[in-house]
């Protein structure tokens, strides 16, 4: 069980921010959802990537070889897409902001025919 | 769709979803397993490339296609918010209101932003040497910018990060990475391949093309998150609804 339970919170946080974006009344709040959903995979990455008693696979100050080191694959992918994330989401802000401005309403349930 | 109805066949989805999740979960290798066979070839890999931060290695060396596509999707997201926010037809502009400040806040700002900025080209510039590289340092940089609007106002930060150059600079820093690319398929190898001389391990100048498509997705990152701050910014304090244009009409919840 202790063998896969941080793969299985980063399942729970994928599932909880599903369902805060199903449930959600306001797209501020779905576009915090999705950044919740979008961290879920951080977690899985970085959480496949540990390996016990592993430090950063930075060889500046440590001798390569000398100690073991976390997987920098999955540290790269979760790099990048915390930046790229950050920009997608305000993406998102923006097209909210405009159905404030053109709908009068954030609330995605309110949101039912399509307008020129 | 009723609210009802969504949340039930969410609960059926989710409960599928996760049965799968977990039966999957059980076949990886456990947590902090000792064996990790990609981790260890890209180890390899980036000293034989002589770059000292593995990390650096893996997104500007090994993997620099997948960071390519990633800085694509964030000019994309830059471009698409600038679309967006664009002031509309029925929109005016008005130039935002100057700003007391306290004299210790502008102290702050005045001791804090070149130090925020030499921190960032820092971070920038080690790369491929320490922790950090293009996207970390370029955040820092684009915010220490923003301390010029906490430390003054919106009318000095405008004239600190004049928006259009930011907009070219995101475009041209998103183009030379490309270049860099196809510098390497010239060269007579295969596109992004590390071409240059490697230098020598733990130097500045090391890792060969890593440092320079750092230092591009350094600029990229920074100006892209200053053009899309500057964005909200004006739309917070600049855009107005025109006087004889038609308010939205409220939707009743």
């Amino acid at each position: 069980m202790n063998g896969f339970l941080p793969f299985l919170a980063a399942g729970w946080m994928l599932l909880v921010a599903l369902y805060g974006m199903v449930t959600s009344r306001n797209l501020v709040h779905t576009v915090g959802c999705l950044a919740v959903a979008q961290s879920s995979t951080y977690v899985m990455l970085l959480g496949a990537g540990y390996r016990r008693g592993g430090t950063a696979p930075v060889f500046s100050d440590t001798a390569p070889g000398s100690r073991p080191v976390v997987d920098p694959v999955v540290q790269a992918l979760a790099l990048t897409d915390v930046v790229v994330g950050a920009t997608v989401t305000a993406l998102l802000l923006a097209l909210t902001l405009q159905l404030r401005k053109r709908h009068g309403t954030v609330d995605p349930q309110a949101l039912t025919g399509l307008k020129g | 769709m009723t609210a009802r109805l969504r949340v039930w066949l969410f609960t059926v989805a989710a409960a599928v979803v996760g049965g799968f999740f977990v039966a999957a979960c059980r076949r990886l290798p456990p947590f902090g397993t000792a064996r990790h066979p990609y981790g260890a070839r890209a180890v390899t890999a980036a000293l034989a490339h002589r770059t000292a931060n593995v990390v650096s290695s893996v997104n500007f060396d090994l993997r620099a296609f997948d960071t390519l596509g990633e800085e694509s999707i964030l000019f994309g997201a830059v471009l698409g918010t600038a679309l967006l926010l664009r002031p509309a037809r029925d929109e005016s502009l008005s130039r935002a209101r100057t700003e007391r400040v306290l004299p210790t806040t502008r102290l702050f700002g005045v001791l804090l932003l070149p130090l925020a900025l030499v921190v960032g080209v820092y971070i920038v510039a080690h790369g491929q040497l320490s922790p950090g590289g293009g996207f970390q340092g370029g955040v820092v940089l684009a915010t220490a910018l923003h301390l010029a609007y906490i430390a003054a106002d919106y009318r000095v930060l405008e004239k600190v990060r004049p928006s259009a150059a930011f907009d070219v600079a995101d475009g041209i820093s998103a183009a030379s990475f490309t270049v860099m690319g196809l510098a390497g398929l010239v060269s007579g190898g295969a596109f992004l391949q590390n071409f240059l001389p490697l230098g020598t391990f733990n130097q500045l100048v090391s890792g060969g093309l890593v440092p320079l498509l750092n230092a591009a997705v350094g600029f990229e990152v920074a100006s892209g998150v200053i053009v899309l701050v500057a964005h909200f910014l004006d739309q917070a304090l600049e855009v107005h609804p025109s006087a004889q244009a038609p308010q939205p009409e409220e939707h009743p919840t």
